[in-house]
C-alpha cells in the first residue's frame, strides 16, 4: 500500500535516538501510524511538529500495519506560534483532542477540511486565536462521530429563539422558558454557537469549551476511561483566566 | 547475537549495545578494542563507571548530575547565583557549559510538559527553582527550552508560575542558525527569527 497525500501531523513520539513515530491524518485514510527514518535529525525534527501540515508518502505492505512514512511541508504552524501562549495552547488543545478522539483508519473527510482550516487560522490569527471557531470544530467533530448537538430548536418547547441551554445528557438545546426547575442541571449554551457571524467573548469561548469538553469526555475519552487531554485543560485554564481579565476591566 | 566467544564477552557486547550510539556491531568493535588491551583500556574504564556509579548523585538544587550534592557549579561562589538558566536535560546543561557563554547557574527540569509521555508539571524538578526564587537571591530566570510545542508550553506554564514573583523572566531567542542561509529554513524558523528581529 502506498498513499500520497496532505496529512495533518497529530502526534509524534520518540523511537530509538534518531526516529520518530508520527500520527497521521489523512483527508481519505483517516488517522495512521507511521515510523520516519531520521524523524528527530536536525533536518526533519521541525517537520514532524503536531499541528504541521506535511506533504507525506505512506507505505506498508498492509493497511494495518505501521508504515513507512516520508514529507516535504507544505505549512508549518507550530513553528510560528512558540510565542503566543493562547495560540499554541489552542492548537495543542484541538490536535490533541483530534489525536484522542479519531478512529483510526477511518476516513472523516470533513472533521479533516475543518481542521486544516482551523489550524490555517490559527497560525494567520495568532495574535487573536480563533477559539470560537475551535469550539464550532469540536461540535463538529462530535456530529461527524454520531454525537452531534442539535441546537436548532428548544427540546421542551420546540421553539427557536432564545436558546440559552444545553441538556447535558441528550445534547439538546433548551430555551430560556423551557429550562423551568431542571436550570441549575443545564448547560449554557454561548450564542456564537448558534450564530456563525458572532465570535463571542472570552466568558463565551469559555462556555462553549465547557459544553465540547462535557460531551468529548463523556463520549469520546470517557467511554475509554481517559480524561480530557492535559493541553485541552491548558487551553480551558487560559481562556478562563482572558474572562476573569476581561471581566475586571473597566466596562468588561 | 551469535558470537564465537565465551558468556563474559557476549554480555560486555550486549550491555555495550544498549548505549546511546551503539548498535550490535559498533558495540563489538568497542568491546574488541577494550579486551585487546585490557589494562590500558578496560581496567581503568571498569574503575571509572564503578566509581561513577558509587558517587555520581542528582544535585539537590539544580537536578544535574555530580559527585557532589551540591554540584560543582551550585557550589562555585564564582558564579551569578542571581541568574538562572532552566534546560531540559543535563545534555543541555553541558552543550551550554561546553560553550562558556553562561556565568550563571542551571535549573535541570529533568522533560517538558507531555500529555504523550505522561509527564505533568509535578513530574518536573521544579521545586527548587521556586525555593530559589521565593529565597530573593535570583533576579533573572532564562528559559532555554527546546524550540518545539512541548517546550514552548513548558516555557509559557514557568512564565506564568515565575510573573507573580517579580522576578524577570526571558528567554533564548529563535531563528536563523550561525553559518544557515534563510532558503533552506523551515517557514516556522523564517517566522520566529522575523518576529524576533532587533535593530541593527
Amino acid at each position: 500500500m502506498e498513499w500520497d497525500a496532505p496529512s495533518l501531523v497529530l502526534s509524534r513520539r520518540p523511537y530509538g535516538e534518531a526516529d520518530v513515530i508520527v500520527r497521521l491524518f489523512y483527508e481519505e485514510h483517516g488517522v495512521l501510524a507511521g515510523l520516519v527514518r531520521g524523524g528527530a535529525s536536525r533536518k526533519q525534527s521541525s517537520l514532524w511538529l503536531p499541528g504541521n501540515l506535511v506533504a507525506s508518502s505512506w507505505r506498508a505492505r498492509l493497511p494495518t500495519q505501521l508504515g513507512y512514512v516520508t514529507g516535504e511541508p507544505i505549512q508549518s504552524i507550530a513553528g510560528r506560534l512558540l510565542d503566543s501562549p493562547l495560540a499554541l495552547a489552542l492548537l495543542a488543545s484541538e490536535i490533541s483532542i483530534a489525536d484522542g478522539g479519531l478512529p483510526e483508519h477511518e476516513a472523516q473527510p470533513v472533521v479533516f477540511a475543518e481542521l486544516v482550516r482551523l489550524v490555517t487560522a490559527i497560525g494567520v490569527f495568532a495574535d487573536a486565536p480563533p477559539v470560537a471557531l475551535a469550539v464550532r470544530w469540536e461540535a463538529s467533530l462530535l456530529a461527524a462521530l454520531g454525537y452531534g448537538l442539535t441546537l436548532d430548536r428548544c427540546a421542551i418547547t420546540g421553539d427557536r429563539d432564545d436558546l440559552v441551554y444545553v441538556s447535558p445528557r441528550t445534547g439538546r438545546a433548551v430555551s430560556r422558558a423551557g429550562a423551568g426547575q431542571w436550570i441549575d442541571r443545564l448547560l449554557p449554551l454561548p450564542p456564537f454557537m448558534i450564530s456563525s457571524e458572532d465570535d463571542g467573548t472570552p466568558s463565551d469561548w469559555l462556555q462553549g469549551l465547557q459544553l465540547t469538553g462535557h460531551f468529548l469526555a463523556r463520549h469520546l475519552f470517557g467511554v475509554r476511561h481517559l480524561p480530557l487531554p492535559e493541553e485541552r485543560e491548558r487551553l480551558v485554564h487560559l481562556v478562563r483566566r482572558l474572562s476573569e481579565e476581561s471581566y475586571c476591566q473597566p466596562g468588561g | 547475537m551469535t558470537l564465537t566467544a565465551g558468556g563474559d564477552i557476549e554480555r560486555l557486547v550486549r550491555l555495550l549495545s544498549r548505549l546511546p550510539g551503539m548498535g550490535p556491531r559498533s558495540a563489538r568493535r568497542a568491546a574488541l578494542a577494550l579486551l585487546t588491551q585490557p589494562q590500558a583500556r578496560l581496567v581503568p574504564l571498569a574503575h571509572a563507571m564503578e566509581a561513577a556509579a558509587r558517587n555520581v548523585r542528582t544535585c539537590s538544587v539544580c537536578g544535574t548530575l555530580d559527585s557532589h550534592d551540591p554540584c560543582a557549579i551550585c557550589a562555585d561562589p564564582q558564579r551569578d547565583h542571581g541568574l538562572v538558566c532552566v534546560v531540559e536535560t543535563v545534555g543541555d546543561l553541558w552543550a551550554l557549559e561546553r560553550a562558556v557563554i553562561h556565568r550563571g547557574v542551571y535549573q535541570v527540569l529533568g522533560g517538558t510538559l507531555s500529555a504523550l509521555s505522561g509527564r505533568g508539571p509535578d513530574d518536573l524538578n521544579t521545586r527548587s527553582l521556586f525555593e530559589r526564587v521565593r529565597s530573593g537571591e535570583v533576579r533573572e530566570v532564562i528559559l532555554a527550552l527546546g524550540a518545539t510545542v512541548e517546550g514552548a508550553t513548558t516555557a509559557h506554564w514557568l512564565h506564568e508560575r515565575l510573573a507573580p514573583t517579580g522576578v524577570a523572566v526571558t528567554r533564548v531567542g529563535h531563528g536563523v542558525p550561525i553559518g544557515g542561509s534563510l532558503d533552506v529554513l523551515d517557514d516556522g524558523t523564517l517566522a520566529a527569527a522575523l518576529s524576533a528581529r532587533r535593530p541593527a
